[in-house]
């Protein structure tokens, strides 16, 4: 047989086994890598708002329905897809759909220039004390 | 794909008690989301940024992943798809809720140098970082110093102290990174929960205060 070619191509330094399946997950959106609607901030906290229409419910795909299990309490976008075991990018596409079909509320969070107040920063520390 | 059985927003009630206003979208039930506020701890490979994180987290440390051709490829141009190379991003993360409307998540940085667009949106919105310095290779904490220090985010330095690591004084630490007076250096142990916990209150009294200058500079109220 003839040696294996691209053997020690620059590629090899990228794609590594840790890598993982690539093609599936842009399969499940579709090959959609930007959500419909939203930013989705790592922590930016999802919540499911409750009764999904079972019209609605039928053009979601189980990983769809898995998020809004997941999101009954407050959950980060980083929470969401580390439960579901998928990259960012997929979980923010799947939440802008659900977004988009009412079924999710999102809080963006604070940008840096609107730094927390005083009684923030106390309480954060507080709370810490208290761990 | 374990996520059936799991429930992880049940896994801890909320400390209870109300600090963080009510700006938010009224979600569950019309009860307001919380606040989230973000913190960074990087550092060099293996100076326990992971560690830290677990010890002081309320969850088990999971790990998200950011795919590298997320950026840049556009999916409709398919001629490209053959030679289309990839790597995964991972980070590790934490929460601690610091009240039922007020959820503190603690973000271990990639640690290496090509990942820096991560590390941008990491920092976009942050309250501040941690760098954790291993003092037997103290070079290795350099970028995420100077990334910070570049960057402007508020930033502490913790020295982890290693069983077999020489000890040095925190005013040495902070000679050899030639740091700015004004940020904190401590010595910690990141295996230890009450010494994360310090490290983490050092560093928002410095966000705190740097705060509190600032808006004596600019001459806004302090509330």
């Amino acid at each position: 047989m003839m040696a294996m070619p691209h053997e020690d191509s620059a590629e090899d330094i990228w794609l590594d086994d840790d890598a993982g399946p690539v093609v599936r997950p842009y399969a499940m959106t579709r090959g959609r890598t930007r959500p419909a609607s939203g930013q989705f901030d790592l922590i930016s906290l999802i919540v499911a708002t409750r009764n999904v229409p079972p019209a609605v419910a039928m053009g979601l795909g189980p990983e769809h329905v898995a998020i809004l299990s997941l999101c009954r309490g407050p959950l980060s976008v980083a929470e969401v897809a580390a439960h579901l075991d998928l990259p960012l990018g997929i979980v923010r596409v799947m939440l802008g759909d659900l977004l988009d079909k009412g079924l999710i509320v999102v809080r963006e969070p604070q940008l840096a220039e609107e730094m927390p107040t005083e009684q923030i920063f106390q309480a954060v520390i507080n709370g810490l004390r208290a761990l | 794909m374990d996520y059936a059985h799991s429930d992880p927003a049940a896994e801890r009630p909320p400390a209870g008690g109300s600090v963080a206003g009510n700006g938010g979208s009224a979600g569950d039930g019309g009860r307001p989301l919380p606040i989230a506020i973000k913190v960074l701890v990087a550092g060099g490979f293996g100076a326990g940024k992971t560690t830290l994180v677990g010890s002081v987290s309320e969850i088990r440390p999971l790990r998200t992943e950011e795919l590298l051709t997320e950026r840049g490829v556009d999916v409709d141009d398919t001629s490209g798809v053959e030679t289309k190379t990839t790597t995964t991003v991972a980070m590790d993360f934490g929460r601690i809720t610091i009240a039922d409307d007020l959820v503190l998540y603690l973000f271990g940085t990639p640690g290496q140098d090509r990942f820096w667009f991560v590390w941008d949106e990491l920092a976009l919105g942050a309250l501040g970082a941690v760098v954790l310095a291993d003092t037997r290779r103290l070079a290795a904490c350099f970028p995420s110093v100077d990334y910070f220090e570049q960057r402007g985010t508020p930033f502490i330095v913790a020295v982890n102290c290693f069983d077999d690591a020489r000890r040095y004084r925190t005013g040495e630490v902070q000679n050899a990174l030639d740091l700015d007076p004004g940020v904190p250096v401590l010595l910690c142990d990141a295996r230890r929960r009450e010494s994360g916990k310090e490290v983490l209150i050092a560093l928002v009294e410095h966000v705190m205060a740097a705060s509190r200058r600032r808006r004596d500079m600019t001459g806004s109220p302090s509330f």
